[in-house]
């Protein structure tokens, strides 16, 4: 996973590249559904020793993996699903979100999430399953920035 | 269409019968809406609507106890629903059919009103392994309260259920079967009637949850002597919330109140209350006046199919011409291939997640039902995690069929 720059405007150029790449899919959801699903196509593989139980998104209706690591003071993010929908989602979680310092994604705002009208897209039951994967990245944030201090 | 054309048997206008029903008439996502989730609730035709329209404007008030005119036509048309659910299943008594929120409450109340009077501990209860959650978690909620013993009938590979494993769980200690009627994952016919009369040999009390049943097959609750008999209206062309238990007389009679407050009671004094006889014993509280109301026109909507065999007859032309596409989709299985069933397909894809096929059909303006079916048990059994379910109704076609096999063809070709 590539470090980016320590530029506080990554995370907002991120989401708005996000946000104008939905664009051109327009109200059409089918294009839509399968653009995630491309997303989700081209998420790494997950290494399969972290494919375990502790690594598990609770509250999601598909199973999350989800792995992190702390490379100085950055966290990078791993994921799997076992639907392609979901692994698409968690794809556009790790492009914002995975190398950031731990401050920034403590602090993110994910306002791409609603300017791409996420919620009507995925429907109300995926919609929680994505706030709690974000919840989970927060939180291994929160537990390296402990760490740390 | 010389292959649809020759799976067309039925002797209904189709589409005369789905201009009564306004929600089908509509674009999801810019496509006609197909909807294949009638195992989940099926759609209400006009008249239903028009049914809880007319009693709000017209003659809303609380039942049973008023004295004036509008009081006494709501209860005019509430007991006409009864009297039509009586007929409707061919009860003996209309005091046998009591009204619930669905059937779920059909069978807590049963569990509750019954299992507490009468289960012992060291006593046992018999579901089967295609039961849904409602008719499991409330036996093991009153099994654990009074120490009795659950024990499920297993399913053989096409999903009927092993009735010579059933006779091998009864034991003298049995007090009560409960089964469905119609699986609501598999779409298996259970044979009823005989588990009805194996149970009764050994004196244990018969509980049929015909939820998956009721709109499309025969009901006659004498015939098949059970002892309760729970559905709801909504899986019956009618409203949410309102549901029945019919209960032979006998057996509610000898069962105590499963809620009390208001309708149940004949006189109330701080130290002691009567209560009513049934079936207002078991009908607490205001009921679902207007649902109550719109559910005799969903019955008399079926009853002018004309008989449930037309109706199972045009659902199976469905159902066969789907089983035979679907089987031509490569890495597509079948899950239950029951010996009798009604118009419900589960199906896995090898390779693809139901959640992810749900989501592509929708896109496509089908509307299937993925995940479990709130029946854990059944997909363990299965050793899988959950299915896509499509389940038909009357107001089906075999073009929509086609329509939903090809797009699924479709997804399967390019994400599988």
């Amino acid at each position: 996973m590539e470090i980016k720059e320590n530029n506080p405007s990554t995370l907002t150029q991120i989401q708005d590249e996000i946000i104008e790449e939905f664009s051109f899919l327009g109200d059409d959801r089918e294009s839509t559904i399968f653009y995630i699903m491309e997303l989700g196509q081209k998420l790494p593989m997950l290494d399969e020793k972290y494919k375990v139980e502790q690594n598990i998104i609770k509250g999601c209706q598909s199973k999350v993996w989800l792995h992190a690591d702390l490379e100085g003071d950055r966290i990078i993010y791993q994921a799997d699903s076992n639907t392609e929908i979901t692994k698409g989602l968690i794809s556009l979680l790790i492009r914002v979100l995975s190398g950031q310092n731990i401050d920034s994604i403590l602090n993110a705002e994910l306002y791409f999430i609603e300017k791409i009208g996420m919620g009507q897209i995925i429907g109300s039951q995926r919609s929680n399953g994505l706030v709690a994967m974000i919840k989970q990245m927060k939180l291994y944030a929160l537990a390296y920035k402990s760490k740390l201090s | 269409m010389s292959q649809l054309t020759e799976h067309i048997d039925t002797k209904f206008d189709v589409l005369y019968l789905r201009s009564q029903f306004p929600v089908l008439n509509q674009e999801i996502n810019g496509k006609k809406l197909i909807y294949f989730d009638n195992a989940a609730t099926t759609q209400k035709p006009e008249r239903v609507i028009n049914a809880i329209s007319a009693y709000y404007s017209e003659y809303n008030a609380n039942i049973h106890r008023g004295l004036h005119s509008l009081a006494e036509r709501a209860t005019a048309a509430y007991e006409n629903t009864r009297l039509t659910i009586k007929e409707f299943i061919h009860a003996d008594e209309v005091e046998e059919v009591i009204f619930t929120s669905g059937t779920t409450e059909s069978i807590n109340l049963v569990s509750n009103a019954f299992g507490r009077k009468f289960l012992d501990p060291g006593d046992e209860v018999i579901i089967s392994e295609l039961e849904h959650h409602s008719n499991i978690v409330p036996w093991q909620m009153i099994c654990q309260e009074r120490g009795a013993k659950l024990k499920a009938i297993p399913i053989d590979g096409k999903g009927d259920l092993n009735i010579d494993a059933f006779k091998n769980l009864l034991t003298e200690k049995t007090k009560i079967v409960a089964v469905n009627h119609v699986s609501n994952s598999l779409g298996t016919i259970n044979p009823v009637k005989e588990i009805i009369q194996i149970a009764h040999e050994t004196g244990a009390v018969v509980l049929i949850d015909g939820a998956q049943a009721s709109a499309h097959l025969d009901i006659d609750v004498q015939e098949l002597d059970c002892d309760f008999y729970a559905f709801s209206a909504h899986k019956l062309y009618g409203p949410t919330g309102v549901g029945v238990l019919y209960g032979k007389r006998k057996l509610l009679e000898s069962m105590d109140p499963y809620q009390g407050g208001g309708e149940m009671i004949k006189e109330v004094t701080i130290a002691k209350t009567t209560y009513s006889d049934i079936p207002y014993k078991f009908e607490a509280g205001t009921p679902n006046i207007a649902d109550v109301v719109a559910f005799n026109e969903a019955i008399n909507f079926v009853k002018g199919l004309g008989p449930k065999s037309n109706i199972l007859r045009y659902e199976h032309s469905l159902l066969d011409f789907a089983t035979e596409k679907l089987k031509e989709i490569p890495g597509l299985t079948i899950i239950g291939e029951a010996n009798k069933k009604i118009g419900v397909i589960s199906f896995i894809v090898d390779g693809l997640h139901h959640f992810d096929i749900g989501m592509m059909l929708d896109a496509k303006g089908i509307a299937v039902r993925t995940g479990h079916h709130c029946t854990q048990p059944l997909m363990e059994s299965c050793g899988i995690d959950g299915t896509v379910r499509v389940s038909f109704s009357i107001y089906n076609t075999l073009e929509e069929v086609s329509i939903f096999v090809e797009s699924l063809r479709q997804i399967v070709e390019k994400w599988r």
